[in-house]
């Protein structure tokens, strides 16, 4: 008891006990947040910086001849990159054609027609598809996609579109082997499936349940229900959430570098091999030097520059989008 | 007249039940439609496992976890290096990307809720979450590989630290934001700086958040390939502790091995891919019971 009086009085006589607020160590604390922020900025910097010093030799070597050339000839140093910035666009709106309505459907069935019991494992199931690794699409699509393909769409489809105008080349496999440009599309589909689907369904939930009520109580089908209360009331969400898949489908290596063919050509058909910036660097980068590491390069800075155009406006329109 | 009449006694029930069926069918195909899609996405998923299992369990054996991978045409071998190599990279890049994505994340969610460099900050974040990991692989070859002339284990940690980071930044500002902000002013009124607030109040009120959001950069970094092609690459040494050089790592192994000749290699890298997957989704799933309790509470 005498202690604490004796303390007591001591504080009263001393300075205040407290320290300020606003320290030595708070300063450094809130410094060392304030670096570790900025350094996300360096590194976006320094991102789109070294590729384009890397890449600057090819070009001023090749001028703007470099984007519309198609040649890709390493023995006689003439590089181009519209092959492959043809075969990355292709097989990304190929995606789109055929992930935006699979992931409308599934955030559809999640949201309006899924049975309560069933709505977690389903959606669980369907999100963990995002986190399967893009090598395992890569070898799912080559070893067991690839193989169906070829011998049940490839080849009856080339059959029946033989010698017709326009579908007769759109269509055509001359080598039914089940790569190519259409099979990478089907594979970047179901990898951007999961994202578009989850952000899709969410932006459903946020609907107020009360508009979605008012209009069954009027007596709309489940259709009438999506196509005018729901689709309108979200629909910049959903773009939003389009254009997020699309700059991964863009950007996609591994899956694609499997599945596309790796073929320097441009060909009119979906069915044949071709290749993407992502696929062509990846195949090529470890036994290049020289003027062609630097079209590598110059085939990355392209890529940086399509995918951050695809995903700054997909960031404008879905603000607080989900993380991965 | 009476023709007239009898059309438009029959008439309107006529129109209304054409629209109705109208409306049935498109009903009906939506539902069949959406219901499909959902189908075929676990399809998809269950195709995927079952060729995991199917063609990984015939090369699991206990030779695959203590040797390491053989040279080409040899037989036998495993993948213990590779596995070791991956772990030793995975670690070092959650391990720096730790410590930056929750500093900056904490940044975000506590002093620049109101600043413009927040805002760029948080936005360039979001885009660097989804940018493609090839041009981060190219990144890091010009920054650490190409001016110390070798592949090397470092450089291949680095390009996963920063593929992780922003994965953390994001779960980390998110989940601070759901600590009330009562919490923080019952802090600050007992005299606490800031920083003691943050520390001992926000981070332990959002521990659980925050350790979900590193599971999932963590699970996010296991499986990436494409940037360690140009930064870690992979051979068939034995594991050094020397991250100097190139050092062997699981999916640059399937990658390599799944494409070869031969039949032992291919074995090997289905091997590979099935333990890598079940890890990784073992990781997901926990991810979200972490949250999950955490939501409970």
């Amino acid at each position: 008891m005498a202690a604490l009086t004796e303390q007591i009085a001591l504080t009263r006589t001393g300075s205040p006990a407290r320290k300020k607020p606003g320290g030595l160590g708070d300063q450094i604390f809130r410094a060392a947040s304030y670096t570790s922020a900025l350094l996300v900025l360096f590194v976006l910097f320094g991102i789109l910086a070294s590729i384009a010093y890397g890449g600057w030799p090819a070009f001023r070597e090749f001028g703007p001849g470099f984007i519309t050339s198609t040649s890709w000839n390493i023995g006689r140093e003439q590089y181009g990159a519209l092959v492959a910035i043809i075969g990355t666009l292709a097989s990304a709106v190929l995606a789109l054609l055929i992930g935006v309505p699979l992931s409308l459907g599934i955030a559809v069935y999640l949201t309006q027609l899924c049975p309560g019991w069933a709505r977690k494992p389903v959606a669980m199931t369907v999100e963990l598809l995002a986190s399967v690794p893009s090598i395992i699409y890569g070898m799912w699509g080559l070893f067991v996609f690839a193989p169906l393909f070829a011998r049940f769409v490839q080849m009856p489809v080339s059959h029946l579109v033989e010698g017709l105008p326009i579908v007769g080349t759109l269509f055509y496999a001359s080598v039914p082997s089940g790569v190519g440009i259409l099979t990478a599309g089907i594979i970047l589909a179901i990898m951007i499936v999961p994202f578009v689907a989850s952000i899709t369904r969410d932006m459903l939930d946020q609907i107020p349940t009360v508009l979605r009520e008012s209009a069954y109580g009027i007596g709309c089908t489940t259709w009438e229900v999506v196509r005018h209360v729901l689709v309108p009331q979200a629909s910049v969400s959903i773009i939003g959430a389009v254009m997020l898949g699309l700059g991964r489908a863009l950007g996609e290596t591994m899956a694609v570098t499997f599945v596309i063919g790796n073929a320097n050509r441009l060909s009119a058909s979906v069915f044949d091999p071709g290749s993407t910036i992502a696929s062509r660097i990846a195949n090529e980068f470890n036994e290049a030097d020289g003027l062609q590491l630097n079209s590598l390069m110059a085939l990355g800075c392209i890529l940086f520059v399509i995918t951050f155009i695809v995903l700054i406006i997909a960031r404008l329109l879905v603000r607080r989008a989900k993380v991965a | 007249m009476d023709a007239v009449n009898t059309l438009r006694a029959s008439a309107p029930p006529l129109k209304a039940s054409r629209v109705r069926s109208g409306r049935r069918v498109a009903d009906r195909v939506l539902v069949v439609a959406s219901t499909l899609a959902t189908l075929l996405g676990i399809l998809v998923l269950g195709s995927i496992l079952l060729m995991l299992i199917i063609e990984g369990v015939k090369g699991f054996s206990p030779l695959l976890f203590t040797e390491p991978t053989p040279g080409p045409g040899s037989e036998g071998g495993g993948i213990a290096n590779a596995i070791l190599g991956s772990l030793v990279l995975t670690t070092l890049g959650i391990l720096v990307a730790t410590p930056v994505g929750v500093m900056a994340g904490t940044y975000l969610a506590e002093y620049g809720r109101h600043s413009k460099v927040a805002d760029l900050i948080r936005f360039l974040n979001d885009i660097l979450l989804s940018a493609p990991s090839i041009l981060i692989g190219l990144f890091v070859y010009t920054l650490m590989v190409k001016p110390m002339g070798s592949y090397s284990g470092w450089a291949g940690a680095v390009a996963l630290a920063i593929i992780a980071t922003p994965v953390i930044v994001r779960t980390t500002e998110d989940m601070l934001r759901l600590v009330p902000a009562t919490l923080r002013e019952a802090g600050a009124a007992l005299g606490a700086p800031p920083s003691k607030v943050i520390t001992s109040i926000t981070w332990r009120g959002a521990s659980a958040g925050i350790v979900t959001g590193i599971i999932l950069a963590l699970a996010r970094i296991a499986g990436e390939t494409a940037p360690l092609l140009f930064t870690a690459l992979n051979n068939n040494s034995w594991f050094s502790a020397n991250l100097m050089g190139g050092i062997p790592n699981l999916p640059v192994m399937i990658y390599q091995f799944a494409l070869s000749p031969y039949p032992n290699w291919q074995q090997l890298a289905w091997a590979g891919a099935l333990l890598i997957t079940v890890t990784i989704l073992a990781l997901s799933i926990v991810a979200r019971f972490v949250i999950k309790s955490e939501r409970a509470r």
